[in-house]
């Protein structure tokens, strides 16, 4: 209202909490990317050879391709030969138990409110964390195996578990999905494998953090997750960076797999390093994520909260290749300062009777811009499939936009397919509204703003529903100028 | 309580109120009438401290302070409530966690602690009979899919609750039909106290029918013209406000 630009922007410096950085040793390749950096990785790692195959294939796929150029965002162009492509704290490779684990790094993990350390771990919550390149610690590893659950970074995965690895790794993504994708398939360090055997629901939340801490450095990490036959897991992932002014590069994917009668729960809150007021430095967030509905009544659904990253390029997709399988999307988007958000789904059917639900919810304030843009695909045998889109945005201010690319494509007459699509601006006499009942500006934009996104909330793990709306208020501190 | 002198409000550019006077005392319900375009819900929202009306003149005392010197939420937090005439729907805000948060910014600055869940269900439940609002509106989010007699008896549930010293009601009867509008004018009548003062601003003399006033005001033109006891709105309500606003120019 009445607050001065400098109190707006003391407000801003003062939201991103977590933009320390932690003092350690580290080791890195030094930038640039060519087949000898892609070699590295893979020796560092002493991966099989189909690995390292796989890794130059994607690489040599990559050289050929271009950066695309249709996302609703505007950046410089990014010098990939000027990131460095592997950053590891020094420390003895996979730490088998927590006690091997840098202090430094466990203290890191405490600050961003991760107990890592056995007697403060959440209850309830595995959490596997990874810092730059690599994954640091994962905990409950020992009680999830007793349920037969694998649970571990990718590293170890492609050890332990080759077989399972190999079996699925770009099987819902593959290396010449995009350039960001083949890019991760070449020089991603690390990331979590999941897998839930057959018939057995998890004990408990997994979870991923992932944390960048090396400047000029880029994090690529992939995420994989399986679920066999008649499964159930919640996964959730959280990341943060420290403030910097260059920008740093994200790219990482993650990869669904459901069988027959499995549910896969997906969970982001992502409030990477956003940029300052002016645009300066901030997380450029592309990632690439899908999931493959394979067996026969399987069900995935995303839900994400993006509060973070100067750019976010993003759509978690679902196939829908099984008959009677469900694909959900549950997304709020917040852009504000200079932000720009590019996000949505895919949801391809393939099966009969398939369905799928879409809830978007973007929210600009500043000089932030949001677009969402999802497709719904009906292919011919997609036989009485049905989908419904509920696409809202929210405009904070005068200064902010939003946008909407649907895409519908519909190759079978049984398909139903609806979308609903509103944008509305917090009015003046809400806000007055409020106020005339005791409510501060901020407590009331809040109030609004959590109305709002009510129905994407009410997805989350209840562990971080209470978080995300925390964040969410932080997130829009002062957007009202 | 209220006392306004000289006040004077411009909105763009064009005068609104020219030189309003009004002093209220405690415990004293005053009926402020007067044709349409008169300044009467300027007056309201002026008071509340709504954007948009530039003060260009005059004082307001409340309670002992400069209260055009507070912000919005500062007023509402030291006893000031406005009924709207049009309340606002805030969809997806839960009734019960809007009244809750406003009661409990109330309480704090009355030095009050907060209300727990229990004790404010408790209270809303009782302050709802008051108004005979169905509780499971409270469930829904505030003023969305209300009827209009709904909002503006969730108006007179919200100023039971907060229990203003100084409460401005801006054309509460409009819209009403006769039975809202006795349950309305119930709601107000209970809430009469000595420690509680009230500005009904209203066009017809129907609502006094229901709601006795102390004082009654005619504004017109951008002031108070005449003032006198309850015979003055039936003399309005017979006479029409030709006669008074024939007077002012004179």
């Amino acid at each position: 209202m009445s607050s001065n630009s400098s109190e707006v922007s003391a407000l801003i410096r003062r939201e991103y909490e977590q933009g320390f950085v932690t003092d350690i040793p580290t080791e890195s390749l030094p930038p640039g990317l060519d087949e000898q950096v892609v070699r590295a990785i893979s020796a560092k790692k002493s991966e099989p050879d189909w690995l390292l195959e796989w890794r130059l294939e994607a690489f040599r796929y990559w050289s050929q391709q271009r950066e695309p150029q249709w996302a609703a965002v505007h950046h410089a162009p990014i010098d990939y030969q000027a990131i460095s492509y592997y950053s590891a704290p020094k420390s003895r490779p996979g730490p088998k138990s927590l006690d091997e684990v840098d202090p430094k790094l466990l203290e890191t993990y405490e600050k961003l409110g991760i107990p890592l350390a056995e007697q403060k771990m959440l209850a309830g919550v595995a959490v596997d964390a990874v810092f730059d390149s690599v994954s640091v610690a994962t905990t409950f590893k020992e009680k999830l195996a007793e349920a037969g659950v694998i649970f571990s970074s990718i590293s170890e995965a492609v050890r332990e578990h080759p077989e399972l690895v190999r079996q699925h790794l770009g099987s819902v993504v593959s290396y010449r999905d995009n350039f960001f994708a083949s890019l991760n398939a070449a020089v991603f360090s690390d990331g979590t494998f999941v897998y839930i055997p057959k018939g057995v629901r998890c004990p408990m939340e997994l979870s991923t953090y992932f944390r960048i801490n090396s400047a000029n450095t880029g994090q690529f990490e992939r995420t994989l997750i399986v679920a066999d036959e008649a499964s159930y897991v919640s996964y959730l992932e959280g990341c943060t960076a420290p403030m910097r002014d260059e920008n740093q590069l994200h790219a990482a994917v993650v990869e669904l797999v459901a069988l027959e009668d499995a549910r896969i729960k997906y969970s982001t809150v992502q409030n990477w390093y956003p940029g300052d007021e002016q645009g300066r430095g901030g997380i450029y967030n592309f990632v690439t994520k899908r999931g493959e509905c394979r067996g026969a009544r399987s069900h995935i659904s995303w839900t994400q909260v993006e509060t973070g990253s100067a750019i976010t390029w993003k759509y978690p997709s679902c196939i829908l290749r099984g008959d009677d399988s469900v694909g959900e999307f549950y997304s709020v988007a917040v852009t504000r300062g200079r932000q720009q958000a590019d996000t949505g789904t895919k949801m391809i059917h393939m099966g009969r009777n398939t369905r799928s639900t879409i809830v978007s919810k973007g929210i600009s304030a500043g000089q932030g811009s949001n677009a969402y843009r999802g497709l719904v695909r009906m292919t011919p045998k997609a036989e009485n499939a049905r989908n419904h889109t509920q696409c809202d945005s929210l405009l904070i201010g005068d200064r902010c936009a939003a946008h909407t690319f649907p895409y519908i494509e519909v190759r079978n007459p049984t398909a139903k397919v609806e979308h609903e699509a509103t944008t509305s601006k917090i009015g003046d006499d809400q806000l007055f509204y409020c106020r005339s009942r005791g409510l501060s500006e901020e407590n009331a934009v809040s109030m609004i703003v959590n109305g709002f996104c009510k129905e994407v909330f009410k997805e989350l793990p209840m562990e971080f529903a209470a978080e995300a709306q925390k964040l969410l208020s932080v997130s829009l501190e002062g957007a009202v100028g | 309580m209220l006392k306004v002198t000289d006040l004077q409000v411009t909105v763009d550019n064009q005068p609104i109120l020219k030189g309003l006077d009004l002093s209220v005392g405690a415990g004293e319900v005053h009926a402020i009438m007067g044709p349409n375009g008169s300044g009467k819900s300027s007056l309201a929202h002026v008071l509340a401290g709504r954007e948009g009306y530039q003060v260009t003149g005059g004082e307001v005392c409340f309670d002992g302070q400069d209260l055009l010197a507070l912000d919005v939420e500062e007023r509402a937090r030291r006893g000031l409530f406005l009924a709207l005439q049009y309340p606002v729907e805030l969809p997806g805000v839960s009734t019960m966690v809007f009244l809750r948060e406003s009661l409990n910014a109330v309480r704090a600055q009355r030095g009050e602690p907060p209300l727990d869940a229990a004790a404010f269900i408790k209270l809303l439940r009782e302050k709802a009979r008051l108004v005979e609002l169905n509780p499971e509106l409270l469930k829904r989010a505030v003023n969305t899919g209300f009827s209009g007699g709904e909002k503006k008896r969730s108006e007179i549930l919200q100023m039971a609750l907060l229990e203003p010293k100084l409460a401005v009601l801006d054309e509460t009867d409009s819209g009403l039909d006769i039975d809202a509008l006795r349950i309305v004018a119930d709601g107000v009548n209970a809430l009469r106290s000595p420690q509680r003062s009230m500005i009904l601003v209203t066009h017809y003399q129907r609502l006094l029918d229901y709601i006795e006033p102390d004082f009654v005001h005619v504004l017109a033109g951008g002031r108070i013209v005449r003032s006198g006891d309850k015979s003055l709105a039936l003399e309005l309500e017979r006479r029409g406000y030709g006669w008074i606003a024939g007077e002012a120019a004179a």
